[in-house]
């Protein structure tokens, strides 16, 4: 390199360029009609931008529907009157409708067994009876299924949301207040991880016995844990953050500290996991209900329905045992599509929620 | 730290879990109104002599944390007591199941990691394909079939209508007896089944996570071969997790097993558990349950234990 | 025949959002032992270039059409398996973030050796030695004790060296090295630079060098190539971008860097941001952010032309200065009028440094 430019190469740390006006650029009219219009969509609330995502994935959606269907025949299976005990509409027949094509009680011993068949199938809804066969005391099974989906889908759906409102706030005063608190809440969380779900909803019922309410608080004792983890570790997360220290210095109370600012971040996974959850109970209280010790033998909820033809079932009797439990199938089948709909509407790149245990809980 | 300080500091952590379970499952008795005495009479009168010899001999004349603190004691050198039903020594019931789910468990960890992974692996590695699709379908499947549906179907088919199998096992032979063992099959396959699904989706994802990782490029960028950066440096980080999964299989495949049992009417100590819960046989119901609690502890111990040898970064 | 060419080069990405126009029809060259700089602000499609010149773009990216010829042979057209032979053989490629790029389950040295056992073919304690003497001309010290350690127990600056390391452990012929010191602070940096100078010198090894940092490219580079929203901008020789450029972009650039001495009181920008490069401004996609811009540059898409005679630009065949800018092509009817002033340029050349830093008083 030339003398020249040795020296121009020295100085290089003084170059200024002046004349590049900014202002110009900014105070002028546009000088075309170009907008970006690919703006970013953080205005929207995360919740409005998920259901988006949601509706655009068909299997969901399609988990959705199945889930409505289901729902809608277990209500509209039977008539639902209000019990003598309801203060003033006592009596009252509050869902007249009845889609079931038999009592799901009606007894018929003499006839028993009955095997659905092709001609059953042909001929149904004229004659009515035995789409599905009938069981050991003659009833008809399609009735019955779509009855018992009122105990299997209620125990779900009440378990989980029950589960909701002892896990999330438990968590998050565990994570909140942090210290012995934590300490004492995460230590009981750890020992009752150490126990499969089945199990310890089976110790639980040993101790309150059988029936709809007892298995209900068996399932809820076991499948709060993972909602109380989940909030606590977001609440841990946040809890650093400036925004929360900038509303403590405005003087905002604890509680509505985490309210109003943790709580809809967290609640991301902790809808995810609530949605498999679902399913995951109603596969517990089925079992419960398939190994005797759930609802009463005469009740139509599915596992138990499993329980009381099992060896039929083994035997030959197939029709006994497949329709309920294809029911228990399509139910937790579909709850999970929703469920994966539900985690890859929060976060499309599948790196935040983490609750591939699979809904072991 | 090294792996045995790292060993040291887990086995610390785990000592008061075990602890507390004791306490848990201890408890659990005691959380019942009434008086527990009534469990054993069965609410039947006795004269004062008679009831106290039975509160005696099951403890309960003591203060409630001496029970405990002899309850533990004796749990520790295999003594639970005598069984409500049976009046035989608890640690004797258990003892003649605890081989039978043992090898059915055994047998269906085995289904489950020879089938899981190479199918997790394929399917990350040709994600999005129909392949992927279709192992996401049976992933779905495997879950949401109940384990006990699927059971009685595997009765129907192998045993009533293709008559492979007995309908009840051969337990007159023992669990070491090729009878047994082949019967073993069934229950193992139908816990297998769930338990595969939910490895495999975890395998999956876990290798899609690591193929998206940085040093996936670095090696391409290096001109090795595919399946070199697949296999070698892959297929190590992605297994690492899995590890840690495929060890905590074990309390699925526990819970698996309580219900499975009942399907195949198989001796294990699942049954066992189930049966004596309607009876309130509260000796055997703890034990049970204190054992199973126990097993999962030192399963996520191991697993830990594993994890840290196989990541150097958690070791060095 | 330059070692690299590239010729218009055009690279885009399907996405669910549209088609991302990555690079559009990109050309320079590279000569052998020459340190080539891309600069440009992120998003503009720089580190596209570079894994595109290794056919490393993943899907949803596709190289759709141009050359890119090494060493007279269009890599385009090769199979997987000779391409494969080129990578870490001949063209070898240094990443940003050098903790993520190293493998965490296995050792330094393993990950040094494998590219030399399958490239030079050496056994396996061959290619230990050779591994150490590699670590060793990258500055690891104890090179021989380090082979058996992991990424982990290295610092920053060491885990690039290591990089590096890997980079140079078959003798390549061009490095390509995306942001090299970007993660790293300034002067872990300045002992990077220094190590790719020397090993560049002592290898005659060819270097692009990735960078959104003008310092860098001002110490580094022989020729420059300024990005923007995929396109080349401006190419030249490095002492003419930074004493002339030509173009609006790459003034913006020079003057938004601060210095000691200045009396503004505002940090200078460039205003707006750079486009999604999916939806771009029509024409000239700079001049929504242009203070010079006039109607013209909506309507006409500039191309890169000779800044003295206005002649469409032949990167591959000359060295002259180049920049996209309708102001070089006589259809700009206003003028860029900035200015270039160096301080104690007024100067007689020869007159001392000492005059010159006394002259240094504009306040």
């Amino acid at each position: 390199m030339s003398s020249e430019t040795s020296q121009r190469t020295t100085e290089r740390g003084r170059i200024r360029v002046t004349g590049f006006d900014v202002d110009r650029v900014e105070s002028r009219d546009s000088l075309s009609s170009w907008e970006p219009d690919l703006q970013s969509e953080e205005g929207r609330g995360r919740l409005e931008y998920a259901w988006k995502r949601f509706k655009r994935n068909r299997l969901a959606l399609f988990g959705a529907a199945t889930i409505g269907f289901m729902i809608l025949l277990a209500v509209f299976s039977r008539p639902i009157q209000l019990p003598s005990s309801f203060p003033v509409l006592a009596g009252q027949t509050v869902q007249p409708f009845s889609l079931a094509p038999a009592d799901p009680a009606n007894q018929d011993v003499l006839t028993g067994y009955q095997e659905p068949t092709l001609e059953n199938v042909l001929t149904w809804p004229p004659t009515g009876l035995y789409l599905f066969g009938a069981d050991w005391a003659g009833r008809d099974i399609l009735s019955r299924v779509m009855y018992g989906g009122r105990w299997s889908l209620s125990i779900g759906f009440i378990a989980v949301a029950m589960a909701l409102l002892v896990g999330v706030p438990l968590g998050s005063i565990a994570g909140y207040y942090g210290g012995k608190v934590d300490e004492l809440i995460m230590r009981i969380v750890d020992m009752l991880y150490a126990f499969p779900f089945i199990v310890l909803a089976i110790a639980v019922i040993a101790v309150l016995g059988r029936g709809y309410w007892e298995m209900i608080l068996a399932l809820v004792a076991v499948s709060w844990l993972p909602y109380a983890r989940i909030i606590r570790g977001e609440i841990l997360s946040v809890k650093e953050n400036e925004y929360v220290t900038a509303a403590k210095a405005l003087g905002s109370r604890d509680r509505s500290i985490i309210v109003r600012h943790i709580l809809p971040n967290a609640m991301a996974p902790v809808i995810v996991q609530a949605t498999l959850s679902i399913g995951t109970t109603v596969l517990v209280a089925a079992a419960l209900g398939f190994i005797g010790l759930g609802l009463s033998p005469a009740s139509a909820e599915w596992g138990v329905m499993l329980n009381v033809e099992q060896d039929a079932i083994a035997r030959g009797r197939w029709w006994a045992g497949l329709f309920p439990g294809l029911a228990i199938f399509a139910f937790v089948m579909a709850i999970n599509l929703v469920g994966d709909g539900v985690r890859d509407a929060f976060d499309p790149q599948g790196d935040q929620t983490d609750t591939d245990t699979g809904g072991l809980r | 730290m090294s792996l045995q300080r790292f060993v040291l500091k887990r086995g610390l952590i785990t000592i008061p879990l075990l602890l507390g379970i004791s306490l848990l499952t201890f408890g659990m008795v005691h959380a019942i109104p009434g008086d527990p005495i009534d469990f054993i009479t069965l609410f039947t009168e006795l004269d004062p002599q008679t009831e106290m010899e039975i509160r005696a001999e099951y403890g309960l004349d003591q203060p409630v944390y001496i029970q405990y603190i002899d309850w533990v004691t004796s749990a520790a050198t295999g003594d639970f007591g005598r069984s409500i039903i049976t009046r035989d020594p608890v640690i004797d019931e258990i003892m003649t199941r605890l081989p039978y789910t043992l090898v059915m468990g055994i047998m269906a960890f085995g289904v489950t990691l020879i089938t899981a992974i190479p199918t997790g692996v394929i399917a990350a590695y040709y994600r999005n394909t129909k392949i992927d699709q279709a192992s996401r379908v049976f992933a779905l499947l495997g879950i949401a079939i109940p384990n006990f549906l699927l059971g009685l179907l595997l009765l129907l088919v192998f045993a009533s209508w293709l008559d492979l199998f007995p309908i009840l096992p051969p337990t007159s032979r023992g669990i070491l007896s090729y009878d047994m063992l082949v019967y073993t099959l069934l229950p193992a396959i139908t816990i297998g089944t769930g338990s595969t699904a939910l490895l495999m989706r975890l395998m999956r994802s876990s290798m899609v996570e690591e193929l998206d990782k940085d040093y996936v490029r670095t090696a391409r960028a290096k001109g090795l071969p595919e399946r070199t950066v697949v296999r070698k440096h892959v297929l190590r980080n992605s297994l690492i997790s899995v590890v840690t999964v495929a060890a905590i299989q074990v309390a699925f495949i526990i819970s698996g097993s309580v219900v499975v049992e009942i399907v195949f009417s198989y001796p294990g100590i699942g049954r066992l558990l189930v049966n004596r819960v309607g009876n309130r046989d509260f000796p055997v119901i703890q034990a049970i349950v204190l054992l199973i609690g126990v097993a999962v502890i030192l399963a996520n111990f191991v697993a830990d234990v594993l994890y840290a040898y196989l990541d150097p970064r958690i070791r060095y | 025949m330059a070692m690299l060419e590239v010729e218009d080069l055009n690279v885009r990405f399907y996405t669910d959002d549209g088609v991302v126009k990555a690079t559009n029809d990109l050309s320079y060259r590279i000569e052998a032992g020459e340190r080539f700089g891309v600069v440009g602000e992120s998003g503009a499609g720089k580190s596209v270039t570079s894994l595109a010149l290794m056919r490393l773009i993943d899907e949803p990216g596709v190289i759709e059409s141009g050359e890119i010829r090494f060493k007279g042979q269009n890599l385009l057209e090769m199979d997987e398996e000779e391409m494969r032979s080129l990578r870490g053989n001949e063209i070898a490629m240094i990443f940003q973030d050098a903790g993520t790029a190293l493998n965490p389950s296995y050792t330094v040295g393993e990950q040094i050796s494998e590219a030399i056992r399958y490239h030079l073919g050496l056994d396996e304690a061959a290619a230990r030695e050779r591994a150490i003497e590699t670590l060793e001309s990258v500055g690891i010290p104890s090179a021989a004790e380090r082979y058996s350690d992991y990424p982990h127990e290295f610092s920053g600056g060491m885990q690039q060296r290591v990089v590096i390391a890997i980079a140079l452990s078959c003798d390549p012929d061009l490095i390509i090295a995306d942001e090299p010191t970007t993660a790293l602070d300034v002067t872990i940096e300045a002992q990077i630079l220094e190590l790719l100078e020397e090993v560049a010198t002592e290898f005659d090894t060819a270097i692009q060098l990735i960078t959104h940092d003008l310092g860098v490219v001002a110490e580094f580079c022989d020729r420059v190539m300024v990005m923007y929203a995929g396109h080349p901008v401006e190419m030249a020789p490095v002492e003419d971008v930074y004493y002339n450029p030509q173009h609006p972009y790459t003034v913006g650039l020079m003057s938004s860097i601060p210095r000691i001495g200045d009396d503004r009181d505002r940090l200078q920008t460039i205003p707006g941001r750079m486009p999604d490069l999916i939806e771009m401004p029509p024409g000239c996609n700079f001049h929504p952010r242009c203070p010079y811009a006039e109607e013209s540059c909506t309507r006409v898409d500039p191309q890169l032309v000779d800044v003295e005679t206005g002649d469409p630009a032949d990167p591959i065949n000359s060295d002259a200065q180049t920049a996209a800018c309708l102001a070089h092509t006589g259809e700009l009817t206003g003028e860029l009028d900035y200015e270039v002033t160096v301080r104690g340029e007024d100067d007689l050349p020869g007159s001392d440094g000492a005059a010159s830093s006394a002259e240094v008083t504009d306040r």
